[in-house]
């Protein structure tokens, strides 16, 4: 089973061809599918509430993992220059969003701040 | 080892540290760990793919580079924005990730159709390739359009759009994209495919401004949220165009916690998926005019300065108007007067308070007030009759009591923050106008309540001078 597919123009790749081991590949995603969003939905839920603006744009450069299908689009080789194109303004779209998801996400967080012992001392 | 193998390895490695990444955003203490494995993630993912791409013989180096640097440089000045802004920054960034997705399912599509690759676009490929670029362009469209109606965009309404037939209409030109889908999965290589292929994603690109237009900023929180979970599950789909499982499971996190964060808006406001997707707020006048007759009594800062000074618990209750006015930093500053006389501050936190989850949480995270004393509806609620004083910032349909009473009420069954169970309640406003949801709010002619009008920011700065002046006897 291959992970990652640079389809060759001419001959369909492997994995992509129909059968029992294509019929296993659509079974095995799915699987994985439903899987992943248990494990997302229990780990989402004891997400304190305190974060969840930060949590979106932390997600938000999560699923720029996008970048992974435009670089493979943009790679291939022999491709028609819409394609590549395509896939260029892909890489793009998600770099933008992995840069700007991740820094602000830092940036947010480390605004959190529990209150210092000594200035509630003082105010009492 | 062969390239393969290394590839699924590094992926292996990398979807571990995205769940972990998620893990440790349960606490404020570990929140940041959580970043730095999401970044270790996806450099990983990056490098993988580049490595495993390289050895297959890929070519565009430098243009993929050029990609990278371009996109990088548009999105550290995205990462600058004010905090005000990151409801419209999140929303821009919904966009680009649908975008991103819609952009390499249509490649992909078109490359097999190049190819005449009957293999490739298996039934359930060409499924997952018209979800993606559904799930991808509509999540573009209404992204844009949201974060323009929160940037208050001038030629963009703000009011939800309502129409005669709308739904019955949205419903069409879905089910004509839905059918126009099931032709392409038959007849995914006919001479006509990219025809219907490119009418799918004009169709996809309606539907998301026609998703958006009816929606109006109070329910923005819950919008922000199902957008996410879309962008999310367009990159699932497009894991399975790829057979590429970190896709899929990355997705599917990103997916889950819109999903999450969805369902907490819609419970925080009593309403259904359904309701806030097809039942815009714009008929929610006719409570209005029982309204009228009553009047408001309207105090001075220099006397809510003193009824201030005088409490012993004060509870705050901060919404959009704060937001608008980046009255933050001059709340931090009657948070600090106020504590060292004594006075114990508390901040209620509604769950749709501001326009999107946790919005109120980051401004007042960005003026240094700790977050010991941020606290959730559920749990202040228990505490308001105790409460000398609710200061009410800028925040309207969350304090409304008739959420409680009034079964006529557009917001009835709400969940509210009891802000008329405390002694006394000051409201800052910023004109006598009912708030975006266009009902009048009954906690604002109480015998207990006490108008301040003005920009919060203004009236803020007002209550903290008065109590400085004070002080300095």
């Amino acid at each position: 089973m291959k992970l990652i597919h640079v389809t060759e123009p001419t001959a369909p790749s492997a994995g992509h061809a129909g059968g029992g081991h294509g019929q296993l590949d659509v079974m095995g995603a799915l699987f994985v599918f439903m899987l992943a969003t248990f494990i997302g939905v229990m780990v989402v839920q004891r997400v304190s509430r305190l974060l969840h603006t930060p949590l979106m744009s932390l997600t938000n450069a999560i699923s720029a993992i996008a970048v992974v299908g435009a670089i493979i689009v943009s790679a291939g080789k022999d491709y028609p220059i819409y394609i590549t194109a395509l896939g260029l303004v892909a890489i793009f779209c998600s770099t933008t969003n992995i840069v700007s998801g991740f820094l602000i996400t830092d940036r947010m967080l480390k605004m959190f701040k529990k209150r210092e012992p000594s200035s509630t001392g003082a105010s009492k | 080892m062969n390239a393969e193998t290394l590839v699924q390895l590094l992926y292996l490695v990398s979807t571990g540290l995205f769940i972990m990444s998620l893990r440790w955003m349960s606490d404020p203490e570990t929140a940041r760990k959580g970043v730095f494995s999401g970044v270790a993630a996806m450099a990983l993912a990056v490098a993988g793919t580049l490595a495993g791409v390289f050895a297959i013989g890929g070519t565009h180096y430098w243009w993929i580079l050029a990609a990278f640097a371009v996109g990088a440089g548009v999105g550290y000045p995205l990462a600058q924005v004010p905090l005000t802004a990151v409801p419209q920054r999140t929303a821009l960034s919904h966009a680009f990730g649908g975008l991103a997705a819609g952009l390499v399912g249509s490649a992909k599509y078109f490359l097999y159709f190049g190819q005449k690759n009957e293999a490739a676009l298996s039934p359930f490929i060409v499924i997952a390739l018209v979800a993606e670029i559904l799930l991808g362009f509509l999540t573009f469209t209404g992204s844009l359009l949201a974060a323009g109606k929160l940037q208050e965009v001038k030629w963009i309404p703000q009011r939800p759009v309502t129409y005669p037939m709308q739904n019955v209409s949205n419903l069409g030109l879905f089910l004509l994209a839905l059918g126009l889908g099931v032709a392409l999965v038959l007849n995914p290589l006919a001479a006509w495919a990219p025809y219907a292929f490119l009418l799918v994603i004009l169709l996809s690109l309606a539907f998301g401004v026609l998703l958006i237009i009816p929606i109006g900023g109070a329910d923005m929180p819950t919008v922000i949220s199902i957008l996410n979970s879309y962008a999310g599950l367009s990159a699932v789909a497009m894991g399975f165009v790829l057979n590429n499982k970190l896709l899929i499971i990355a997705g599917a996190l990103d997916g889950s916690s819109g999903l999450i964060l969805s369902i907490i808006m819609c419970k925080a406001m009593n309403r259904s998926f359904a309701n806030v997707l097809f039942g815009a707020f714009g008929q929610a006048q006719q409570s209005a005019a029982a309204g009228e007759q009553k009047s408001y009594k309207a105090d001075t800062p220099e006397s809510a300065a003193q009824v201030l000074a005088q409490a012993n618990l004060v509870v705050i209750v901060p919404g959009y108007g704060m937001a608008v006015a980046q009255a933050q930093h001059k709340v931090r500053e009657l948070y600090d007067l106020l504590k060292k006389r004594g006075v114990t501050v508390k901040f209620a936190i509604h769950p749709v308070a501001g326009r999107m989850p946790g919005h109120m949480n980051v401004l007042l995270a960005e003026a240094e007030i700790p977050y010991d004393d941020l606290v959730e509806m559920d749990e202040i609620n228990g505490d308001m009759p105790q409460a000398d004083v609710a200061l009410i910032i800028g925040a309207n349909d969350v304090v409304n009591p008739a959420a409680r009473a009034d079964k006529g009420s557009p917001i009835y069954g709400m969940p509210i923050i009891d802000a008329d169970k405390a002694r006394t309640v000051y409201a800052i406003k910023r004109s006598k106008n009912p708030g975006f949801a266009g009902i009048d709010n009954e906690l604002y002619f109480l015998d207990k309540t006490f108008m301040l009008f003005g920009d919060a920011k203004a009236v803020v700065g007002e209550l903290a001078k008065a109590l400085s002046g004070e002080g300095m006897h």
